[in-house]
């Protein structure tokens, strides 16, 4: 089993408050990880961190595959542009996305006709399933994915979560954060007020 | 240069360039600035033509330098706050050349703009004919080096909720030295002596910034992203 991502003994210290120490995680291509935790527990900041944006106050060794995806809370993505050309022209590097395949993800996550709809005219829900049209164009192995299902509808959670399991079969790895209780086959949960301070 | 990269740095130049031809009041702002101030000094130091010729480069460049530092210290904010600089951190590309395509593309519509309208403001305060294709040359030089020093600047600030005060600090000393050349090659134009070495010393100014800033812009956009 190839590992994507190894926490040894991680720990975050946020100004003067230590967040959570000694936490172990070993995450395996095909595993599908949520991370729960209370409010201000330090889901997005252990997130953070492995993505490797913020590494201040951090303890401990991580370990983290380079070929991620990462889906903060901010969508990443500009409100003067069109659906396609945010895509297309993605921060993460959209680069070699032909245009049909855009089109796809696009019908994918329910947005057929939509494509070259000014994004700031969409609706918040439909502003975040155009975000995670990137987790069908995405070649990145491991997802780090900060409440994905945020402002989604039911029929589109259902998706995600075919999706999410989508990848795991095809050997990557997702780590989410939720508060929503999943149910879905082989979830396996790393609760973060366990390893409280 | 592998082609993958020049595609992506197309790509983000692109991006920035759609986002803000989308909204054109933040290209026209500036230079609606521009007109009201240079309108302003003929009220303030009285109509004289010849005086006003006199204080013509000065003004125009001071002017410049205040328009550059109002837009420049926005630079990277839209990027901030949509999780777009998160991306870009990521991406598997180098983030100084990212935010070389963000600088070039914030230039091209600001400083390159100001510097094509420049010869209506320098006839509106009576500069000879002579001088204003130096004007607009170190106008072109002067406004790449402050964007280059401005995004340094605005990268610095742009976790903070009021920079504004703190990039004024920051940046203008190193605008300084961009506002002597820029004036002297245009007083000596006005002269009728050649502005040639002042000129060169703007460009010197550019190159060094080209090489400086978008390294020392990236690494600050790193700290700006660990709060």
């Amino acid at each position: 089993m190839t590992q994507l991502l190894k926490l040894q003994d991680v720990g975050l210290e946020r100004g003067v408050r230590q967040l959570f120490t000694g936490v172990q995680l070993e995450v395996a291509a095909g595993e599908l990880w949520q991370l729960v935790g209370s409010n201000g527990s330090g889901k997005t900041s252990l997130l953070r961190a492995v993505a490797g944006l913020a590494r201040l106050g951090v303890q401990g060794s991580i370990t983290c595959c380079p070929s991620m995806l990462f889906q903060g809370h901010l969508p990443g993505l500009k409100s003067a542009l069109t659906c396609r050309e945010n895509l297309l022209w993605h921060a993460s590097g959209g680069v070699a996305i032909p245009l049909s395949g855009i089109d796809h993800a696009l019908a994918e996550v329910g947005l057929v006709g939509y494509e070259d709809t000014v994004l700031g005219q969409l609706s918040a829900g439909q502003q975040r399933r155009v975000g995670l049209a990137r987790l069908w164009l995405s070649k990145a192995s491991l997802w780090l994915l900060d409440e994905p299902f945020t402002a989604i509808d039911v029929d589109g959670s259902a998706m995600l979560e075919q999706q999410l399991l989508r990848h795991c079969q095809n050997g990557g790895a997702v780590v989410f954060t939720s508060h929503q209780p999943t149910a879905v086959a082989g979830l396996r949960v790393l609760d973060l007020n366990q390893y409280a301070a | 240069m592998q082609p993958d990269l020049l595609k992506f740095l197309g790509f983000q130049a692109q991006r920035h360039l759609r986002g803000a031809l989308r909204r054109p009041g933040d290209i026209v702002n500036p230079l609606v600035f521009f007109l009201m101030v240079v309108t302003l000094f003929p009220l303030g130091l009285g109509p004289d033509p010849d005086v006003l010729a006199d204080l013509a480069p000065g003004i125009v460049w001071v002017v410049a330098l205040l328009s550059s530092l109002l837009v420049s210290g926005r630079l990277f904010q839209s990027d901030f706050e949509d999780g777009t600089l998160e991306q870009l951190a990521l991406a598997p590309h180098p983030l100084a050349l990212s935010v070389l395509a963000e600088i070039a593309s914030h230039w091209l519509l600001s400083g390159v703009v100001l510097a094509l309208v420049s010869p209506v403001f320098a006839l509106m305060l009576n500069m000879p004919g002579q001088a204003i294709p130096v004007l607009m040359a170190s106008l072109l030089l002067g406004t790449l080096c402050l964007s280059l020093f401005g995004a340094i600047g605005a990268a610095l600030t742009v976790g903070l909720r009021r920079g504004g005060v703190l990039l004024s600090l920051l940046i203008i000393p190193l605008t300084v030295p961009v506002l002597i050349f820029g004036t002297s090659a245009v007083r000596e134009a006005v002269l009728g002596y050649d502005p040639g070495s002042w000129l060169a010393l703007l460009g010197a100014l550019s190159l060094v910034g080209l090489v400086v800033a978008p390294i020392a812009a990236a690494a600050g956009l790193r700290i700006s992203l660990e709060a």
